[in-house]
């Protein structure tokens, strides 16, 4: 038997949207003084660690949080000056936009470019402060029902089970957390989301989830070249025509640049290589002018829900719900997640609160939150946004572009038509023979470099002793179905170098180094026979992200 | 018998450690840090001790900035009984540390003080003898492995020919080193249970001691970078190259 705690709610990641929650939930206890019992574990070694986004953060849902955010020193430190867009159209040539043709939603002002992982580091802070028993280190790997199928609560994983499965001295059994709500708040692709999503049918009304790769590096710039508050988005080169995708750099403070690329997974090309495009990018002159004689920082990538309004599942089911990137409450045309997230967890903290005051225990189902979801500014501006993906991928960058100028700056996302893209990102891939190779240049160390010197700056770390968390439901489907129609293509859209094919006399074998792996989770997105199914390693394990 | 252990905030083992852009110090700005993995085994050793009856009530001692009692925390969650934290803004000195330590074993009077060999971040690898010529106790340090027998404690040392046992009267300072033991993890009821155990804080002022500098730091640098390596065709390529190339032969 395990040990197990009870709590009234336990929420699953300390992401903006789960520390959100747990903050609006103690909030509220507050003001009715009442007891109430809040825990968030969390996988990353530390609150922030496994956190990796842009990010230009817009603070509506932080001002309705903590309306005094700016005196009790949030970290967001760097308002938005100005904002750059480009089509990038060859290695060296680019057209930058003039402002007014640029949709509304891309537009910043008001905004700050921040460190997400900081800002959860302040809002861990916050939550503790307000009581909340946050347990970074502690990954939820299993989820536990009553006998009538609702959720119970989450198992954290066991400790110290070495690769063969035999308990090592440091062996330590996972515990049960019994909740009567748990709020599951993984963010994209979330493992137990995954789970949940099947379980209750959660996706039967909505059109199939999308989701994207964003790679992304920090780099130390030299003073002459730095504009703090700076923005710059593009798309176009270096990704071919029929792959999504965009660039971001922002000039944030300390004297340091982000750039990131972000490709969209529904890709075609079972040649491409998000991480080789994401390195040659850098050498294109409007990001050059700021990343030469510059240093790199840390290195990090994290998979990106992008599907929308049109994507959205159903949130609720008894004993708990969805939160954040984990039932994709991103808005893509604004490409910002932060906010949205923030602000459905503090939606669902309203409807648990209320639930409990109203002496529920969590076998009815929190219907109530689809109302409060739907009267709220969270479901106004993702409905306003449902055609920018949709349109993005079937126009391409340039009519698609002018289709959401239209969309977003005339009509404000009122258009009276819905555009779908209902093909799931994994079956876009197509076969080799359909392609030739390409030529990725080799990296120069200075703008560009390889995966393992990346990975190496990501900090991540897994205990070496341990079951592999990538799990093949078949073992010999890389070797036998992948890698004549494919050629393996986990060996390129994995950011971090996981996945190998390696050829010897006795044949092509395929290897999985789990130690590497960034918990982007593509490779449980994007295989083709949706064989690798991502599971938590031992908690602590994974990148250790600082200012990311 | 009651034992005092030593522990120390430093940066985590698996963060690549990073110059500042002034080269004054590492950078550390929302860097993650740890328990110095050397005082974890020194923590763990202790709680064993605890384990088995022979030591009644493991202290924890922490100096430096208020984060310190973060790792003072993780300690207790792992078993310790009660923590002292003593406050400074700096990080400082081995001397210094050995100075404050000394006052805090002579106020709680441990049979074994067990420390890390030496904390991750400066290597220095020298307030554990520092404290005991300080205190004039024996020590036993780079300790593989720590028996009480009768009324001594024998340390088994890792020594470069081997290992060599000691036989030392308590009170006396142990050092560990890494194969000493393979620490715990933190349960999640222990680590609840560990905020709520006595944490003291005191300052350097309040044991009487004024922290003094005696060394300056000048500048920190990161290790010039390895060039990259070439492949050779052959034997007689390799040593054409470490001749004429290299001139190493
Ligand atoms: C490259 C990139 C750029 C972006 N740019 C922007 C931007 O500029 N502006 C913006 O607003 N948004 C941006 N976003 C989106 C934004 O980062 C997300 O929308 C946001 O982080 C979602 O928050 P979340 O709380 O839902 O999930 P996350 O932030 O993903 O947090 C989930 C947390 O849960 C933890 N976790 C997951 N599973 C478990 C488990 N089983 N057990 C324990 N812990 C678990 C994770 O470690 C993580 O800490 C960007 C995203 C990317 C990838
Ligand atoms: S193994 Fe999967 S989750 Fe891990 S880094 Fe690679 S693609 Fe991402």
């Amino acid at each position: 038997m395990r040990e197990s705690m009870e709590f009234d709610v336990v929420i699953v990641g300390a992401g903006p949207s789960g520390l959100a929650a747990a903050c609006r939930l103690m909030q509220q206890a507050k003001e009715a003084e009442r007891e109430l019992t809040v825990c968030v574990v969390e996988k990353g070694s530390e609150v922030g660690a496994h956190i990796l986004s842009g990010a230009i953060i817009e603070p509506r849902a932080l001002e309705e949080l903590f309306p005094d955010w700016k005196k009790m020193g949030a970290p967001l430190n760097t308002p938005v000056t100005e904002d750059q867009l480009f089509m990038l159209q060859s290695d060296n040539k680019s057209i930058k936009f003039p402002n007014l043709v640029v949709p509304k939603t891309m537009h910043n002002q008001g905004n700050y470019i921040a460190s997400l992982g900081n800002l959860c580091r302040w809002l861990g802070e916050q939550a503790e402060q307000l009581g909340v028993e946050i347990f970074p280190g502690f990954a939820a790997s299993e989820i536990l029902y009553h006998e009538d199928g609702s959720v119970k609560g989450i198992a954290t994983g066991d400790m110290g089970i070495s690769e063969s499965g035999v308990e090592k001295d440091s062996y330590m059994q996972g515990m049960e957390l019994h909740a009567k709500y748990t709020l599951f708040a993984e963010g994209c692709r979330g493992h137990l989301g995954k789970e949940l999503y099947q379980k209750f049918d959660l996706d039967k009304d909505n059109d199939a989830q999308h989701y994207g790769l964003g790679l992304k590096e920090l780099w130390d710039i030299t003073p002459d070249k730095h504009q703090p508050g700076l923005v710059l988005h593009g798309s176009g080169w270096p990704l071919s025509k029929g792959t999504g995708g965009g660039f971001f750099l922002y000039h944030t403070e300390n004297c340091q640049v982000v750039v990131g690329l972000i490709v969209d997974l529904s890709y075609e090309n079972p040649y491409l290589s998000p991480f080789d495009e994401f390195q040659r990018l850098k050498h294109h002159p409007v990001l050059k002018q700021y990343l030469e004689g510059a240093k790199r920082v840390s290195y990090g990538a994290r998979a990106i829900t992008k599907g929308g309004f049109n994507a959205l599942p159903k949130m609720t089911f008894s004993g708990g719900l969805l939160i954040g990137c984990n039932s994709g409450t991103l808005n893509f045309a604004k490409i910002k997640g932060t906010h949205t997230a923030m602000k459905s967890g503090m939606l669902a903290a309203e409807e648990v609160f209320s639930a409990l005051n109203n002496g529920c225990n969590g076998a009815k189902e929190l219907t109530g939150f689809e109302t409060r979801f739907k009267d709220s500014w969270l479901y106004e501006e993702l409905k306003q946004s449902r055609n920018f993906g949709p349109a993005m991928h079937k126009f391409g960058a340039i009519l698609g572009g002018t289709f959401n100028f239209i969309d977003q700056n005339i009509c404000k996302g009122r258009l009276p038509f819905t555009l779908r893209d209902n093909k799931v990102d994994y079956a876009q891939l197509k076969v080799i023979s359909d392609y030739s190779p390409i030529d990725y240049p080799k990296p120069d160390s200075k703008l560009s470099f390889d995966k393992l010197s990346s990975v190496f700056l990501s900090n991540t770390n897994h205990e070496e002793d341990q079951p592999c968390h990538l799990k093949l439901k078949d073992q010999a489907i890389p070797i036998t179905q992948n890698l004549p129609k494919y050629l393996e293509p986990a060996q390129r859209y994995c950011p971090a170098g996981v996945y190998e094919v390696i050829e010897d006399e006795s044949g092509a074998h395929f290897q999985i180094n789990g130690q590497n792996c960034l918990h982007c989770k593509t490779c449980d997105i994007k295989d083709p026979a949706q064989n690798i199914t991502w599971v938590t390693p031992e908690g602590g394990g994974g990148p250790n992200y600082p200012n990311m | 018998m009651k034992i005092l252990v030593t522990v120390k905030r430093v940066i985590d083992y698996n963060v690549k450690a990073r110059v500042n852009a002034d080269n004054t110090d590492v950078d550390l700005a929302n860097t993650k840090m740890a328990l110095n993995p050397f005082c974890e085994i020194a923590v763990e050793e202790a709680i064993r001790l605890k384990e088995s009856g022979t030591a009644t009530e493991v202290v924890v001692v922490s100096i430096g900035p208020k984060a310190c009692q973060e790792q003072i925390r993780t300690s207790l969650a792992l078993g310790a009984d009660r923590g002292i934290h003593i406050e400074t803004d700096s990080m400082p000195e081995s001397l210094n540390v050995a100075k404050l330590l000394a006052k805090v074993v002579n106020a709680e009077q441990p049979g074994l003080i067990i420390m890390g060999k030496q904390a991750i971040d400066s290597d220095n690898n020298q307030t554990g003898q520092m404290l005991a010529a300080l205190l004039d106790i024996p020590q036993g340090t780079f300790a593989s492995k720590v028996e009480l027998i009768g009324d001594k404690v024998h340390v088994t040392r890792e020594v470069d020919g081997g290992l060599q046992t000691v036989a030392l009267n308590i009170p006396a300072i142990v050092t560990t080193d890494l194969r000493l033991n393979e620490p715990r993890y933190a349960s999640l009821p222990n680590i609840m249970k560990a905020k709520r155990k006595p944490l003291v804080v005191q300052t350097p002022a309040d044991l009487g001691i004024e922290l003094k500098t005696h060394s300056k730091l000048l500048k920190v640098e990161a290790p010039a970078e390895r060039q990259a390596g070439i492949k050779v065709n052959s034997i007689e390529e390799l040593i054409e190259k470490l001749k004429n190339e290299a001139k190493v032969i």
